[in-house]
């Protein structure tokens, strides 16, 4: 029978999930990293044992660890946990993130309060692993930039064709930091990759990196002074289904976004949701069509409408939404779902999973029709990615 | 031989107890104190000292003999009860509010 491994990473550690293909009845491992923030754990497409974690403090910075047994232990990439090291200078380069600073275009970025600033690492947001070799993981990080391991995340140099492509100068923070967020690579073209950035947009390679253009056109966010520019767009997250890697559906900060050409031109499919500002989406694993958003009310109320948590769901690719609320609080509920908090398994029915800042972790085993917590009680989740394994332990 | 002492989450990464004993060549310094740290436990590498500029991270200080010795000179001796073992070097994550 399958198996489902749920990976968490919240405010205060990392949990990993797990159930059988039945997803009824789970077991929870954790805190892994215990105190430090976890911004993301992701699995190798290629070798599901593999895993990356991106492990932070404001205290002590980056970590970057890995394992290769499923999440049950942990090491930072080329420095095996408690190994005496050899004589001489430290060689532990897995969380050193230096930019590329050989042209003067990727110096600095626009602040706040428009002022240009320098660009200062801060942290990891979004690893994504090779879809064919597990030793190969991208990296988005906070200042916006993307960063590539082909050592199994032992050492890590930055795609500078991306910052450095023209408009770097006139990417600014968003609310959470000039973060980047989301990496999407495309299954049938290697040279294919999406990125986004906030407060910058979307880009895309068609080159495996080396040269990036945005695809922003049809974005309109009245927070920026041209409402229509090619960059300065809030784009919360972006997600794809692997059949069609040329459809992308966008929650922006307010929109969500449609793309039927790779992201050269974008049209709102909101339609009837409730309010149509949000972080998360994603697609079901069987049904290219079939899209889940998780309304919030507004950029300055960060909780669902009314109290009410529900995801939406259209089959019709957007703009028709229906609410699924079975098994999800319907009063007095003011959690919100991070950008990087929901994920499918591929299983049939199609599994959806999302964690919420109140700690809890939701799980639908029939694509959104009912809901039950896995866990109710962790600290703040800021990611949930699900792997679906072949066969149980 | 330094005594060093570390703060939770670095003992952890680094699995050891609250303090280690290093061996430093030549004088005793913050800088020689660290690079003998993280050449003994690499996993420290960047959570006290930026890996790029080797600037001490915001939040870290550094204590000693009932001192701060956060601003000192990196390339400062450190004190001689430092140096010689009496005293640990005190690393500790800065707190803010309470």
């Amino acid at each position: 029978m399958s198996q489902i491994r749920v990976l968490v990473g919240t405010r205060k550690g990392a949990f990993v999930l797990t159930s059988d293909g039945k997803r009824e009845r789970w077991e929870v491992s954790g805190p892994h990293f215990a105190g430090w923030e976890i911004y993301h754990v992701k699995g190798s497409p290629a070798d599901p044992n593999c895993i990356y974690a991106s492990q932070a403090s404001g205290w002590f910075g980056q970590i970057i660890q890995r394992s290769d047994d499923g999440g049950k232990t942990w090491h930072q990439p080329g420095t095996p946990a408690g190994e005496p090291a050899a004589p001489g200078p430290p060689k532990s380069t897995s969380n050193k993130f230096a930019y590329d600073a050989s042209a003067s275009a990727l110096n600095t970025h626009q602040w706040y309060d428009g002022t240009q600033r320098s660009w200062e690492f801060k942290r990891v947001w979004h690893l994504e692993p090779s879809l064919t070799d597990p030793g190969t993981v991208y990296a988005g990080v906070e200042d916006a930039a993307l960063f590539c391991s082909t050592d199994g995340g032992e050492s890590w140099k930055e795609l500078p064709g991306l910052r450095g492509h023209g408009t770097g100068p006139k990417w600014q923070p968003g609310g959470g930091g000039m973060c980047l967020h989301t990496i999407i690579l495309d299954p049938n073209n290697p040279q294919r990759m999406y990125t986004a950035i906030s407060a910058a947009g979307a880009f895309r390679t068609d080159d495996g990196g080396a040269s990036w253009k945005p695809i922003n056109r049809g974005l309109y966010s009245q927070y920026i002074p041209d409402p229509r520019a090619e960059i300065g767009h809030c784009v919360h997250h972006v997600a794809m289904h692997k059949s069609r890697p040329g459809v992308l559906f966008m929650q922006k900060h307010w929109d969500v976004m449609r793309s039927d050409d790779a992201g050269d031109n974008w049209r709102e499919v909101s339609g009837n949701l409730p309010t149509d500002f949000g972080f998360v989406i994603d697609v079901h694993a069987h049904e290219p069509e079939t899209i889940y958003v998780v309304p919030i009310k507004s950029d300055s109320e960060h909780f669902p409408p009314d109290g009410k948590l529900r995801v939406f769901r259209s089959r019709t690719g957007g703009n028709e939404w229906e609410p699924l609320s079975k098994g999800l609080p319907q009063r007095d509920c003011y959690v919100n779902v991070l950008r990087d908090a929901m994920a499918v398994d591929s299983l049939d029915k199609c599994g959806i999973y999302f964690g919420t800042t109140g700690g809890q972790v939701y799980a639908s085993a029939d694509a959104g029709e009912s809901w039950n917590p896995i866990v109710r009680d962790l600290p703040a989740v800021l990611s949930v990615e699900v792997q679906t394994l072949a066969s149980s332990r | 031989m330094i005594r060093v002492l570390l703060p939770q989450h670095l003992r952890t990464l680094a699995q050891v107890g609250s303090e280690v004993e290093i061996e430093v060549e030549g004088p005793a310094t913050q800088r020689s104190v660290l690079d003998a740290l993280e050449g003994r436990y690499p996993m420290l590498c960047g959570t006290i000292r930026d890996q790029v500029t080797q600037q001490r991270r915001p939040f870290v200080r550094f204590f000693a003999c009932e001192e701060d010795l956060s601003h000192e000179s990196p390339d400062a001796p450190l004190p001689e009860a430092v140096a010689s073992g009496a005293e640990p070097f005190i690393v500790i994550g800065a707190i803010a509010g309470g």
